[in-house]
């Protein structure tokens, strides 16, 4: 567990998108996903010009493609949302392969695919072109409130520490013959669960009396 | 549960943000008060841990699965403000470095998780706890209980809340008792796996930090500490 904790997103390298300021990239970012989310849906134009713009960013990274579509599975619960929306959806119906369809749930389903797809690859490209501690002096510099980029900041540095202790305890329960699909086995889990809150919790006590003892002054006093 | 870019329109999910932006400061406020001087560090670690309660998965009927949200469980465990700002942090690192939630949706999943899924899940808590201990004489059990309770509502609390936010401001025409009656039904059977996990880590926390479980302050009998030691002067 060194010191150096890249996050599991990020993408080492060089290019100009890993070279651009982080709080000028989140702002990118954020406008260009603004904007792919106020598009009409049912144009096409406009979504291939997103499109092409994005994968034009994507072969500028230099970050791998087939890397970012492995990540795309985030997506899934809601591309079932939206497989789901023509067939409860009001407005005049018509009939595909023997279904019966509401034109405008056929319409809002596409758009809702196309602004999902788009959003999703906008910012698995943000995450792996940046740096954490590059992207929490951006939302520094981008006015959130310093108490939050400092909660913010603990999290990333022990979200590995905290996660390999978990992954652990699922390791070692493994091997004592826990089935993590059986709901036999939930109390187990919660065990698991709350050993880990009170390991994370009294982790979190220690690294503040280790920051007070090396002359760490609270938000309220500092400024 | 993480709302995706595009589901809720340009100026709700403008509008949604500075919702969430100000519940997220008032959050900030709260906390203080919740753990003082150690804010930071212990705020971030306890997201650092609702971020890998998320991971762990648990079936939900027909072969699907679901995670837990944690709001309610960060609720009775560290309290309601902390919670939020626990949640929000959880969520602004999904968002930013793990894809999982659209950055313009981030108001949105703020106020459906990091609000409703807190304050909810939190008040339902008080609440049951309070009529369980009217009516009842031994307290210790009744805690991971009324916590179980709170998950369970605070599910479907936060499925509704997108259902309405849907109605107002989705991209697609869709009645709202359809919508409504669909994402309850579905997360009612969530909250269940919500509310059996909660229960079972709130208890296995009190029986090991009592004094951790912010929800169990006063409902708990004191334990004096008594010490056989002299007094150094």
């Amino acid at each position: 567990m060194g010191a150096e904790h890249g996050h599991q997103l990020h993408v080492h390298g060089d290019s100009p998108l890993h070279r651009m300021a982080a709080h000028h990239k989140v702002l990118l970012v954020v406008g260009f996903v603004l904007l792919i989310v106020a598009t009409p849906a049912g144009t096409f134009w406009p979504y291939a010009v997103h499109a092409t713009l994005l994968i034009g960013a994507v072969a500028l990274s230099r970050v791998p493609p087939a890397y970012l579509a492995r990540r795309m599975v985030v997506e899934v619960p809601f591309v079932v949302f939206a497989l789901w929306l023509p067939f409860v959806a009001t407005g005049p119906r018509m009939e595909v392969a023997g279904l019966s369809l509401s034109e405008a749930g056929l319409v809002a389903a596409g758009g809702l695919l196309a602004k999902g797809t788009l959003g999703v690859l906008t910012a698995l490209l943000l995450a792996a072109t940046t740096d954490v501690r590059d992207l929490l002096e951006g939302l520094r510099r981008l006015r959130m409130p310093a108490a939050l980029v400092e909660i913010m900041g603990f999290m990333v540095r022990y979200l590995d520490v905290v996660g390999g202790e978990l992954r652990r305890m699922r390791v070692a329960l493994l091997s004592r013959g826990f089935d993590p699909r059986s709901p036999r086995h939930w109390p187990v889990l919660a065990r698991a669960l709350g050993a880990l809150f009170v390991r994370s919790y009294e982790r979190g006590e220690r690294v503040h009396l280790a920051m007070v003892s090396r002359g760490y002054r609270p938000q309220a006093s500092r400024r | 549960m993480h709302v995706p870019d595009g589901f809720i329109s340009a100026p709700w999910s403008l509008a949604t943000g500075v919702v969430a932006a100000g519940a997220v400061a008032l959050a900030l406020r709260g906390a203080r008060r919740e753990l003082d001087d150690r804010t930071a560090p212990l705020a971030g670690l306890v997201a650092t841990f609702v971020f890998a309660g998320q991971m762990v998965n648990f079936p939900v009927a027909a072969g699907t699965s679901g995670h837990l949200l944690g709001g309610a469980l960060a609720a009775v465990l560290v309290g309601p403000w902390t919670a939020t700002l626990c949640l929000t942090v959880v969520l602004l690192v999904q968002a930013l470095l793990f894809a999982d939630g659209g950055l313009t949706a981030l108001g949105t999943n703020v106020i459906l998780m990091g609000v409703i899924g807190v304050w909810v899940g939190y008040a339902v808590f008080r609440l049951t706890a309070r009529a369980m201990t009217a009516a009842a004489t031994r307290h210790r059990p009744l805690v991971p209980l009324a916590a179980g309770v709170g998950a369970f509502v605070s599910v479907p609390a936060a499925a509704a809340g997108f259902a309405l936010l849907f109605a107002v401001g989705g991209t697609a025409p869709i009645a709202l008792s359809t919508l409504l009656s669909a994402m309850v039904g579905v997360h009612l059977a969530i909250g269940v796996g919500e509310a059996v996990i909660t229960a079972l880590v709130v208890g296995s926390v009190l029986a090991v930090r009592p004094d951790l479980v912010h929800g169990a302050r006063g409902l708990l009998p004191t334990r004096t500490l008594v010490s056989h030691a002299e007094a150094v002067s």
